[in-house]
Order: structure tokens, then C-alpha cells, then sequence
């Protein structure tokens, strides 16, 4: 049996006394809630596997989930971890990655505890799969960088009060070359949000123009010119490590539809019969995909299926909302509400159908694209060779565009 | 993302991965086998008499002991579990060995069932080779048809079936003779015992013939207590895993190609085309892999959930080995479609596995009862 790889000094026993211990000593019922999570964050109980000093204590990765349980069983707060998904899940590690001390004393603290949300400034109107083609463009003026340009598709950027932004340092480098990464202060004097409107009828993203922005050079992640490898972390950390322990079967997609066909036997034909049952088959095979993904996380030999697993949930979130819709007849043509307004960040199995049907087509195009993953396994997991391209040693000036 | 209270409640998932001595077993079965049955070697023998490689099978069994992994050892096994026995089918997938041992995992799981321990130990040992009677498209999850009676109720078997796999060198037949009892026959070495006559039949996978058995008087003893729905469950469970084992063959082989044939100035494996085709087949083969371990586990753990795991395990790999299979071939193009080529071994393999112990629709179907999905 292969078992899970922890530090010798650090065990899961350990960590659990140690929750106990916290848990004892403040009260999540009498505890104000921003004051519990500083002192869990002083604890070294918010990422156990983050350094000491830093909210962690230097642990295996895999012991997180047990700690996360125990709190959430005791009832302790939640630091909003839909709200700050990108904060969490790819500001924080590439701030530990590339970061000095004082930044990491200056934004981790506030981040894990949810007081400060985080928003990614990557994509543009011309630069998506492409990122490296990015123009926003960062020019050096003593110890700031001004910066212009126009980022897009911003999740949470009307909530945050950071931003990861990578811009272009040096626009006679090729693409790759010429890039540098900051965190920007979304309160800072020339960044506007301007709300935009999806699909769904709502905005939950944003257009953000930064107009001579001025962002102080120790707001700069890692060298100048290195943010293409920084933001390839921050991108590579974009598949939230899925923690072990058992996903509840029927979880996803197919539960509401599972439940619907359950309900509404008038609606049955052996033709939806059979999709639904292809689709229940799919989406167990894929939950235990990620399992045991999670089993191999775990075990300390990270896996390349992480980028199949994100295709493979897109895919069954899109079809099993579909034929939610199918099943509803009449009612799978009517919609809740198209009025433009912010969304609540919120479970979408609450969701109406039809409102689902609409906000998993993103699936397959937020955090990369379905085509640009299947590149990924193709070349990284299966070293099929990249395709012939024309962009990679041209100064990015002189790039078609 | 949750729903509501899901339904049906969740099993624990357990250990999905393999063990360190699991890999050994692999390890050790690959090596036997690549030496022993290269394809071209299993290619060879399709078109002679002897469609059963029997010295290969004798060595699987008497150096390796792979008929015995499910045994306890005080039964004569070598007490591992059904997740070893898994991973040798994966293995012989892989290379389509022409040994019965998905017959044997069946008769094996029947007869653990049974007190027929003096039968089982020398099953187990690879002494003798035993082949449940029952058509090979039958699965899990419906009643087998019982086409074979005692006469006058006695010990004397009359009737046909047809169909049955790794029966040709098969010297003793596990016959359903009604909803709980089997016939245990003697079947000979060459052909037949008294009152059976064995014909193979030319088969769309040449690598795993099927025979059509008729009983006209043989002679019999009847066992009790023998429980063949879960014979071919656990038989489904472990045939997940040799479908994974193929699969995997064949990509690696389609992968290899691409990479080496040139057209248009540069490597096929460089156009974009194929490359997400071979993606989405590696996707696939990750989640067989998933599912098809589930099943062993929950075999191995006698778990309840072990309908749904190899049903889900079944459905899918049929699907996933088939599609591999039916790649390969295409992205091989037309030396993928010549007699001389592999391809075709685990193209008729995977369409015939397809059907093997219930094809994915009949899995479906049983699942649909058993996860309260109904029609
Ligand atoms: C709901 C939502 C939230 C988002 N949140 C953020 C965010 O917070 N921050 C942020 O920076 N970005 C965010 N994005 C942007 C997202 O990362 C991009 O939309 C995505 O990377 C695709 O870029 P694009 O839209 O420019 O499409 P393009 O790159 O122009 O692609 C168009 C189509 O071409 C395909 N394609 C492109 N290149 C290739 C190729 N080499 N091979 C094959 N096919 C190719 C794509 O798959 C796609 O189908 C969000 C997007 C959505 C939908």
C-alpha cells in the first residue's frame, strides 16, 4: 500500500491535536469571526503544508483536508473561499513561490483570511489562449512602473483589493521574453472596473482599464522579463488541488438532473433513458478519476491528470444541464431572470436549470480553454511534439496582430 | 458544486492505486509474456490448430501462480486478492495472450463459493483448467438461462451451450443446471469425456475462441450452494481491467507511430487533428483505470457496492477499449489494416470484450435498477 508522505516531525495525529487544541482555546461560537481566522492563521492551522510563520507549519499537502474538516465540523467561520478562489487558489502559491519576505508578510496574512479578495489580470481583448501576446504594457519610472492597457474577462475584480497582473516590460523581446508580473492595487488612482454583462444576463466579470497606473517596484513578483515562467505557475496552480477523502457520488452536474429524472417519471423515453445513464456512468468514472488523482496527490506522485479531469467535468457539467433542460419540456424553455445585476457567489446547484445550462458553457473556456488543455496532455503527458509556430523568436513589435 | 442530499449514498472509495507488490506481479507477468507471446508470435498461432497457448499458460500458473491469486492459502491459493488478479489482466490484455484466464477468474470466483475445495486448489495451482458453461455474452445482474438438465432429475446431463469461452482446453465444465446448482463435469483433455462433444468455432477474436458444448448423457456431480451471477460479476470486474490494459496497448502504439511516420515534411504526431484525439483517448483511459480499479477493490473487499463498481467499471471499459482499438487502427492507417499488423489482434479483441459478460448497454440497463434510475 502506498501511504502518504509526511514530514517525520508533522503527522495527521499531530495536527489534529493541534485543531483540538485551537478549537479549546477559542470558541468558534463566541469567537468573532475576522479574529478567528487571524489567530488560525497564527497558528499555522490555515495551509498546514505553507511555511511557518505563514499560516502553515511545514506539513504534507494531503493533511490539509482532515484539518479543514475538523474546523468546519467545529463550526468555525469560513474565510470565503468561493469569493477568493483566485486569492487562494493562485495568488497565494505564487506569492510563496516568487515573493519576498516582507511581500509575503504584506499580502498572505489578509488574504487567507478572506479580508482581502484577489482578481487575475491576465486575459485581453487580444491575448487569451495566446497569453504571452498580451500588450498591456508596463514602462519603468524610477522606482514604479506605469502602466496601460486593457484587461478582460476579470472575475471578482469589483470585489478585490488586489490584482495579479502580468504586463509587457520590453516590448522588443520575443513574447515570452519580454513580460514582468506585479500585484496591483485595485484601489490605486487610473484602475477602472467596468462591469460586463455574460450570458447569463449577469456580470460577474469585468472589463479593467488601467490608465498610468503607478505600481511601486516591490509590487513586483519575481525579475523583470520572468513574468511568463511566474504566471505559468500561477496558471499551473489554477486546477485546485482536489484534497483527498470521498466526493460524494451523484456530486456535480448529474445530481440535480438525477434527481429531476427521479421525480418526473412522466417525462421518461427510453432515448433520454440512455443519456442518463451515460452520463451517470460518466461522471462516476470521472469522480473517481479525481479521487484517485487525489489518492496520488496525496501520495506524494503528482499526476498529469488534473488537465483531464477539468475537461472531463466542463464536458458533464454542459451535457447534464442539457438534458436537465430536455427533461423539463415547456419549462426547459423558460428562463429566471435576464436583468443585468452582480451575482451572489454561490452554490450553483441552487441554481435554476436553465440558468446553469448557460453559465457551464464558461466551463470549457475559463482557466484555459478544453482545445488548449488537449494540447497540454497531448505534448506535456503524452510528448507529442508541438506544432510548427511562427511567433516564438520575433520581437513581439513586430508580431502580426 | 453540490447538489441537494445525494442519492444513492456514497461507499467509501478505498485504495485506487497500486501497491508496490502489485507492481511486482506486473512486472513479473510482463516480463513472462513479452518474452513468451510477442504479438507476432500470437499472430502466428492464430492460424494453426492450437489457438491456446498452453505452455505459456502453464508457466503463468506454476511460476507466477496467477490462477491462484483469489485463493486463500488455506485453500490452496496464494491468498492474495481479486485487485492482483486484476492486475494480471491487465497485463495479458495488453498483449492479447491467448490463455484462458478470464475463464479461469470466473470458474475460480464460482467455485470459492462452493465446497468444491479439492477442485479449486488444483485450479488454482494451474493443474487443471476449468470453464464455467454459461454463453459468453451473459453478465451480471439478469438470470442465466439454464439450457443444459439433469435427465430424469439424475446425474446424466442432456442439453447445449453454446458460446462459452476458454472451454477449448478447458479438462472440467461448471455447468448451471438450475438457479443454485451446477454440474461438475469431466470434459477430457482432447475434445470430450463421456457424453460431451466440445466444437470450437471460428471466432472474430482468434485470440479467444469460443466452443460450443453439447451434453448427450454425461456424467455429472451436482453441486449446491453455487451462486453464477456472481461468477460473472466479479468475472466483469476483472475484464474491466484487461480492457484498461489494451487500451493503454494501443495508444502507446498509436503514440509510437505518429511520432515516427512523417507526412507533408513533419511527424503526423505534430498535427493538431490527432494529437486531441489522442488527448481525449488518454482522458478516457484515466478514467478506466479509475473505474476498473474501483471494481477490483471492491471485489477484493467483498464490498456491497460491488454491482454498481463493476457495472460502471464494465460499461465504460468496453467503450473506451473499443475506442482505442478502433483508433489505432485509423491513425495506423493502411499498414494498420494488414493481416501482418497488430492492430487487427486488439481491434477483434476489444469489439469481441464488448459483448464479453454483458455488453455496456446490458450494464447500463442493470445499473438503471440498481441506482434507482428507472426507465
Ligand atoms: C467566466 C469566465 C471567467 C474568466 N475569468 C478570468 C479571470 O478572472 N482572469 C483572466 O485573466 N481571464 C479570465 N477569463 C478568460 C479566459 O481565461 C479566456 O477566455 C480563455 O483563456 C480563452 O481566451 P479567449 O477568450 O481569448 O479565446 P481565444 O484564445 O481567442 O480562443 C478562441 C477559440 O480558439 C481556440 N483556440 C485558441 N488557441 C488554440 C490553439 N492553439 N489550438 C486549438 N484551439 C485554439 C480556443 O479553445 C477557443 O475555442 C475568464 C473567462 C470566462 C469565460
Amino acid at each position: 500500500m502506498t501511504s502518504t508522505d509526511t514530514p517525520p516531525d508533522l503527522g495527521a495525529e499531530d495536527l489534529a491535536a493541534r485543531v483540538e487544541a485551537f478549537l479549546a482555546e477559542h470558541d468558534p461560537s463566541t469567537t468573532e469571526p475576522s479574529e478567528f481566522l487571524r489567530e488560525r492563521f497564527a497558528a499555522g492551522l490555515a495551509w498546514v503544508h505553507y511555511p511557518a510563520g505563514l499560516g502553515g507549519l511545514g506539513a504534507a499537502n494531503g493533511l490539509q483536508t482532515a484539518v479543514d474538516a475538523a474546523f468546519a465540523e467545529a463550526g468555525a467561520p469560513e474565510n470565503r473561499p468561493r469569493l477568493n478562489v483566485i486569492g487562494l487558489g493562485m495568488a497565494a502559491p505564487t506569492i510563496l513561490r516568487f515573493g519576498t519576505e516582507s511581500q509575503h508578510r504584506r499580502w498572505l496574512p489578509s488574504l487567507w483570511t478572506g479580508e482581502d479578495i484577489w482578481c487575475q489580470l491576465f486575459s485581453e481583448p487580444g491575448a487569451g489562449s495566446d497569453l504571452a501576446g498580451l500588450a498591456t504594457s508596463a514602462v519603468r519610472d524610477g522606482d514604479e512602473w506605469v502602466v496601460n492597457g486593457q484587461k478582460v474577462w476579470t472575475s471578482m475584480a469589483h470585489h478585490a483589493r488586489w490584482g495579479i497582473l502580468v504586463a509587457r516590460t520590453d516590448p522588443s523581446a520575443p513574447k515570452h521574453r519580454g513580460l514582468s508580473y506585479f500585484v496591483v492595487d485595485m484601489q490605486a488612482p487610473g484602475v477602472e472596473v467596468r462591469g460586463l454583462r455574460q450570458i447569463t444576463g449577469e456580470a460577474e466579470f469585468n472589463e479593467v482599464f488601467l490608465t498610468d497606473v503607478r505600481i511601486p517596484d516591490d509590487q513586483r513578483l519575481g525579475e523583470v522579463g520572468q513574468g511568463w515562467a511566474v504566471a505559468q505557475y500561477t496558471l499551473m496552480n489554477e486546477r485546485v488541488a482536489i484534497g483527498g477523502g470521498t466526493l460524494p457520488r451523484e456530486s456535480g452536474a448529474v445530481g440535480p438532473l438525477a434527481a429531476r429524472w427521479r421525480e418526473h417519471p412522466e417525462a421518461h423515453t427510453p432515448g433520454l433513458h440512455d443519456r442518463m445513464l451515460r452520463l451517470w456512468v460518466q461522471t462516476e468514472a470521472a469522480r473517481l478519476t479525481a479521487e484517485r488523482l487525489g489518492q496520488q496527490q496525496a501520495a506524494g506522485q503528482p499526476g498529469p491528470e488534473g488537465s483531464g479531469v477539468k475537461i472531463t467535468y466542463a464536458r458533464l457539467n454542459q451535457e447534464c444541464s442539457s438534458l436537465e433542460l430536455e427533461l423539463r419540456g415547456e419549462d426547459g424553455l423558460r428562463y429566471p431572470d435576464y436583468t443585468e445585476r452582480r451575482p451572489e457567489v454561490e452554490d450553483y446547484g441552487r441554481r435554476d436549470a436553465a440558468w446553469r445550462y448557460l453559465r457551464f458553457r464558461a466551463n470549457s473556456i475559463e482557466g484555459g480553454t478544453s482545445e488548449i488543455l488537449r494540447n497540454v496532455v497531448a505534448e506535456r503527458v503524452l510528448g507529442l511534439p508541438a506544432e510548427a509556430r511562427a511567433d516564438k523568436d520575433v520581437p513581439w513589435k513586430d508580431l502580426p496582430r | 458544486m453540490s447538489a441537494a442530499a445525494p442519492t444513492p449514498s456514497t461507499p467509501e472509495t478505498g485504495d485506487l492505486l497500486y501497491s508496490d507488490v502489485e507492481e511486482d506481479l506486473r512486472a513479473s507477468v510482463r516480463a513472462l509474456v513479452e518474452k513468451q507471446a510477442p504479438w507476432d508470435v500470437v499472430l502466428a498461432r492464430t492460424d494453426t490448430e492450437e489457438p491456446v497457448d498452453t505452455d505459456l499458460w502453464k508457466r503463468l500458473t506454476q511460476e507466477i501462480g496467477v490462477a491462484g491469486l483469489a485463493v486463500p492459502e488455506e485453500r490452496g491459493g496464494a491468498g492474495a486478492s481479486w485487485r492482483e488478479v486484476a492486475v494480471v489482466a491487465e497485463e495479458l490484455g495488453r498483449a492479447v495472450a491467448p490463455v484462458p484466464f478470464l475463464g479461469t477468474v470466473v470458474a475460480t470466483a464460482l467455485l470459492l463459493g462452493t465446497g468444491e475445495d479439492e477442485l479449486l486448489a488444483a485450479v488454482a495451482a494451474g493443474e487443471r483448467t476449468a470453464a464455467v458453461a454459461v454463453g459468453a455474452t451473459r453478465g451480471p445482474g439478469r438470470p442465466v438461462p439454464v439450457t443444459v438438465e439433469r435427465q430424469g432429475g439424475g446425474d446424466l446431463l442432456q442439453g447445449t451451450v453454446t458460446a462459452v469461452i476458454d472451454a477449448v482446453t478447458a479438462d472440467v465444465l461448471l455447468v448451471p443446471v438450475s438457479g443454485t446448482e451446477i454440474a461438475v463435469v469431466e470434459a477430457g483433455v482432447d475434445g470430450g469425456g463421456d457424453g460431451v462433444t466440445r466444437t470450437t468455432a471460428e471466432s472474430l477474436d482468434m485470440t479467444r475462441r469460443l466452443t460450443d458444448v453439447t451434453f448427450d448423457g454425461a456424467p455429472a456431480r451436482i453441486v449446491a450452494g453455487a451462486d453464477v451471477e456472481h461468477a460473472l460479476r466479479i468475472g466483469a470486474a476483472v475484464l474491466a481491467s484487461e480492457q484498461l490494459g489494451l487500451a493503454e496497448r494501443c495508444l502507446a502504439d498509436t503514440v509510437a507511430y505518429l511520432r515516427e511516420r512523417h507526412q507533408f515534411g513533419r511527424a503526423l504526431a505534430s498535427y493538431q487533428a490527432l494529437k486531441h484525439r489522442l488527448a481525449d483517448l488518454w482522458v478516457a483511459i484515466t478514467q478506466a483505470r479509475a473505474t476498473a480499479r474501483y471494481a477490483a477493490r471492491c471485489a477484493a473487499d467483498g464490498s456491497p457496492d460491488l454491482p454498481v463498481a463493476a457495472a460502471v467499471a464494465a460499461a465504460h471499459g468496453s467503450e473506451v477499449a473499443l475506442l482505442a482499438a478502433e483508433d489505432s487502427l485509423q491513425l495506423h492507417g493502411g499498414i494498420g489494416f494488414t493481416w501482418e499488423h497488430p492492430a487487427h489482434l486488439f481491434l477483434k479483441r476489444a469489439r469481441a470484450e464488448a459483448l464479453l459478460l454483458g455488453s455496456a448497454d446490458h450494464h447500463r440497463a442493470v445499473l438503471a435498477e440498481l441506482v434507482d434510475l428507472p426507465a
